[in-house]
């Protein structure tokens, strides 16, 4: 007898499916990016065919922690920085679950800045969304890891001297299967690449741009957006390191001069997920674990041995 | 003190194979039929340092160290030498003989390894021998070693001279050694053990009176540290999960998940930092696994935040604190019970956790295993308190202990037939945090299951939930949450059997009260005073929280003074038991201890012979007798 009846089943899903009847109404500014990464999820999530109780969303703290409020799925809001490891957990506990993390910007690449270098190392089986919009915005407009250099703040009065992260460049040297970029100003593309971040087979991060029009009016708010892919001056394989390397570095130099390129900039699809390598040494379980605890013909005592206990390491 | 009893103490340099040499011995003399417990001192470095191991062995139960030891073998330093050059890593050298001898009893045997040490470089050896009734033997062990093997066998060649001056038989130890290892190596082990033991019987005159006791086992008994018993626990409670990072004491249990968690089928993984360590767990058992993570001082500090996370959104894991000396790195490689308020009370906001501190290997398993239980039927986090002193300390069990059925029950999770009757609020989500429940349990759901969509947040929440800042909703939930402590409390104290542990007549005067991995030592002091006259009887403290109010104040009220032994420098469990039972203030006093060895039976007895001769200070040098309230 299964558990989790829900994994897997097939059926039609309704576009509506994904919208909670009574949830609050965002609590996001007017003209947040937030609501264009809430809306092409919600566009994303039944073409790739996954219901919403197989769903499981996993947030970190800030205004983009408040998304899994606003969709119907599972949802797990942790703490600042801290979705990842929660979320690469409850995929190796049950890999039958379609598992999305998300995150802001001081979330992902400051706090959990750690999390973010080694889930991808490992290659998790899952989608990373970082919201990226150079700030930190529920706590009222501090400088963010992503914020240009010499911008000013509460926190930093006189300009940053910190030279910003560069997020596509981190996520492909930290091993990443896939990166992209896109922007909640160009809804088409960021539904198109969060199908494919979903559907792709290891660890997929998509760094979204999402303007704050509250705390970071100076910020360029994305547009004009180039689609890299659509554009015929940006020619690179999306395959090769390299190539995707250099095409990332003009990317995150571009962007505070005003040119926003977006789309995918790196894809693998032949690197292993992380649960593929550990089953390939043999610690992974085949079946999901959390199956196993409902499993009425799973036999525990089996492998028990007390040969261990006077095995001493 | 007597000498019915071995108390085997082999010393040299980390490296020289002192660990698994003293493990195989232990287990030959287990074997044998005696019990026995072993005692493991090192520094926090990889090559050199000094470093030893005891083994006391008896035909009784044995409880502790026990005081000093009889029989000392040394065997050198070779691994803080470069042998090449004849010359020390640094500045130090290491003197297993120098640093020992003061706690080597009268009439006791030393036999040392005279290619590698000279007894010129110890002030008085010879007058001190003559003093002490020392049995001296000076053995060439290098040289045996090399002869017939690798100079690495020392160790081997000392077994074999302890044999011989003890007169016992090699079965044991022959099988031990074909069980660990086979081919060359293991001829040239066998080759070397037998010279240096017929050599010793040839040689030497044995003028000792020590021999090795004789007992028997009216059943099999199995070798088991503080850390194997907590990691059978775990295996046995159906924990197939475990994240970590390595931190000395804790990375033994961890290692032993790690090696045997595969071959159940069950996940390991070994993260980047402790922060995510818990929060692996946290993610694991939110989706339904039974799942654990643990750490020592600093690293579980670091652990705070995903506790918190774990109370809040009611995920039941199961955290090993192994402490070590602090603050900060304190004394890597040395115990104390220094971080009993930090494990109490750490993370932001009201506490609302499980806290066990075992006193023995036995007692770390079944404690495991109910704070398994405890956390997944009450969604809650569950602690584990061992130390570096119970860590690597092993000890006989009767095999049959461990013949329990796995418990593979997740807990209060509903099925799919169930979350389908469950209340759902108007958006269609389960209320998976509904207000009223009899024992603060609202039952859970897993990601995947039908009917069972709900938000699990940090943030305080409604019934299905969302985030909510209404202060009655925040009443009702912070309630039903504390409400599980008392619930857990009740089943404590009615359903199973305490895990308090008493010892002495039950009427007497005096009380002595420990906490964790000291109660054997407390007990064999209780032992002790009441032969010498003292009418003095102990508790030893292993469920922490929800606190034994009932049981502390019957065996408060039975006595005249108490005094709790714990080793920190701030009485925390005294600073804990004051706050919970808000009395005894002017009954209680502390014996202290904070150097970075665990407490000795006869400390123990000469502090509280000291206190209730109404002494201001302690007569054990390093310990500290702090007073009772108005004193």
């Amino acid at each position: 007898m299964s558990a989790f009846n829900a994994i897997g089943e097939e059926r039609d899903i309704d576009r509506d499916e994904y919208t909670p009847g009574i949830e609050p109404q965002p609590t996001w500014c007017p003209g947040c990016g937030d609501f264009g990464v809430l809306k092409a999820l919600k566009q994303a999530l039944p073409e790739v065919g996954r219901t919403p109780e197989e769903t499981l969303l996993c947030t970190g703290i800030g205004c983009s922690g408040k998304l899994n409020s606003y969709l119907d799925t599972y949802g797990f809001h942790t703490i600042h920085g801290r979705s990842l490891p929660v979320a690469r957990a409850a995929k190796l506990a049950n890999p039958g679950l379609e598992v999305i993390a998300a995150g802001g910007d001081g979330d992902g690449y400051g706090i959990g800045g750690n999390h973010f270098m080694h889930t991808a190392r490992e290659n998790h089986d899952m989608t990373y969304i970082v919201f990226n919009n150079e700030i930190f915005g529920l706590t009222k407009g501090q400088t963010s890891p992503t914020s240009p250099k010499g911008h000013k703040s509460k926190t930093q009065p006189s300009g940053s001297a910190k030279t910003p992260i560069r997020p596509l460049s981190l996520s492909l040297t930290s091993g990443a299967s896939y990166v992209a970029r896109t922007a909640a100003v160009n809804p088409n593309q960021a539904k198109e690449i969060l199908i494919e971040a979903i559907e792709h087979d290891g660890f997929a991060h998509v760094d979204f741009l999402t303007q704050c029009p509250t705390w970071n009016k100076d910020a360029k708010q994305y547009v004009p957006y180039v689609d890299i892919q659509d554009s015929d001056d940006y020619d690179f394989d999306v395959t090769d390191r390299r190539e995707a390397s250099e095409m990332m570095y003009e990317a995150e130099d571009a962007l505070h001069e005003g040119t926003v390129l977006t789309g995918r900039f790196y894809v693998d699809e032949d690197r292993p997920s992380y649960q593929e390598e550990k089953k390939a040494i043999g610690e992974m379980p085949e079946e999901p674990l959390a199956e196993r605890y409902f499993a009425d013909d799973y036999d525990w005592d089996q492998k028990r041995s007390y040969d261990l206990l006077d095995r001493h390491v | 003190m007597t000498d019915d009893e071995l108390i085997w103490r082999i010393a040299g340099g980390s490296g020289d194979g002192i660990d698994s040499t003293s493990q195989n011995f232990a287990k030959a003399l287990m074997r044998s039929g005696l019990n026995v417990f072993t005692h493991r001192h090192y520094p926090s470095r990889i090559r050199g340092g000094h470093t030893y191991v005891e083994i006391r062995a008896t035909e009784d139960d044995v409880k502790s160290r026990g005081d000093g030891y009889n029989f000392l073998l040394a065997l050198g330093d070779s691994f803080a030498r470069n042998p090449k050059e004849n010359a020390y890593y640094g500045e130090e050298e290491i003197k297993p003989l120098y640093e020992n001898l003061d706690e080597l009893r009268e009439g006791g045997i030393i036999v040392y390894d005279s290619g590698m040490l000279d007894t010129d470089d110890i002030p008085n050896f010879d007058e001190r021998v003559e003093e002490n009734d020392w049995h001296v033997f000076d053995i060439n062990l290098r040289e045996i070693a090399k002869e017939h093997g690798r100079e690495i066998m020392r160790n081997t060649a000392g077994v074999g001279v302890t044999a011989a001056l003890l007169d016992m038989e090699l079965d044991e130890i022959e099988n031990l050694m074909e069980d660990a290892m086979g081919g060359d190596m293991l001829e040239a082990n066998l080759n070397v053990l037998h010279d240096a033991y017929e050599m010793t019987n040839e040689e030497y005159e044995f003028e000792h009176d020590l021999t090795v006791p004789t007992g028997e086992h009216d059943e099999e008994q199995v070798l088991v540290s503080g850390s194997n018993g907590v990691a059978y626990g775990a295996l046995d409670a159906g924990c197939r999960f475990i994240a970590g990072y390595p931190m000395t004491p804790w990375t033994d249990v961890f290692a032993i998940m790690s090696q045997n968690l595969p071959e159940f089928g069950g996940i390991a993984e070994q993260v980047e930092d402790e922060i995510a360590a818990a929060a692996l767990a946290v993610g694991a058992s939110h989706a339904g696994v039974k799942a654990m993570s643990g750490s020592s001082g600093g690293g579980f500090a670091l652990m705070g935040e995903p506790l918190g996370l774990a109370e809040m959104t009611e995920t039941p894991i199961v955290l090993i604190e192994a402490m070590r000396a602090g603050p900060s790195t304190g004394l890597p490689t040395k115990p104390e019970q220094g971080d009993l308020e930090s494990i109490l009370y750490s993370s932001q906001g009201d506490s609302n956790r499980v806290v066990f501190a075992p006193a023995d290997p036995a007692e770390a398993y079944d404690q495991t295993r109910m704070a398994f239980k405890l956390a997944y039927d009450y969604q809650i986090p569950a602690i584990v308190i061992i130390d570096q002193k119970l860590s690597g300390e092993n000890r006989n069990v009767p095999k049959s202990f461990f013949d329990r059925p796995v418990d593979a029950d997740p807990g209060s999770v509903l099925t799919e037939e169930e979350l389908a009757e469950a209340p759902h609020d108007e958006s269609g989500k389960f209320e998976r945090f509904i207000h009223e429940t009899d024992n603060g349990v609202a039952p859970r759901s897993l990601p995947g299951q039908k009917d069972g969509r709900y938000l699990a947040t940090g943030n305080e929440h409604n019934k299905a939930g969302h985030i909510d800042e209404d202060p009655d909703n925040r009443v009702a939930q912070m309630s039903r949450r504390m409400e599980k402590l008392v619930s857990i409390r009740e089943e404590l104290d009615e359903e199973h059997e305490s895990q308090q542990s008493y010892r002495g007549p039950e009427d007497a005067e005096y009380g002595l009260i420990t906490w964790g991995s000291q109660q054997g030592t407390v007990e064999e002091a209780v032992d002790r005073l009441n032969e010498r006259g003292v009418s003095v009887k102990s508790i030893g403290v292993s469920d922490l929280m929800p606190y034994p109010e009932q049981e502390m104040t019957e065996f408060l009220e039975s006595v005249e003074e108490a005094m709790i032994v714990e080793m920190n420098a701030t009485a925390q469990f005294r600073g804990l038991t004051q706050k919970e039972l808000g009395q005894f203030g002017e009954k209680l006093t502390s014996f202290l201890k904070y150097d970075g060895n665990p407490f000795e039976p006869e400390e123990v007895v000469e502090a509280f012979e000291a206190q209730i001769n109404g002494a201001d200070e302690s007569p054990v040098t390093r310990t500290e007798i702090r007073p009772a309230a108005g004193d």
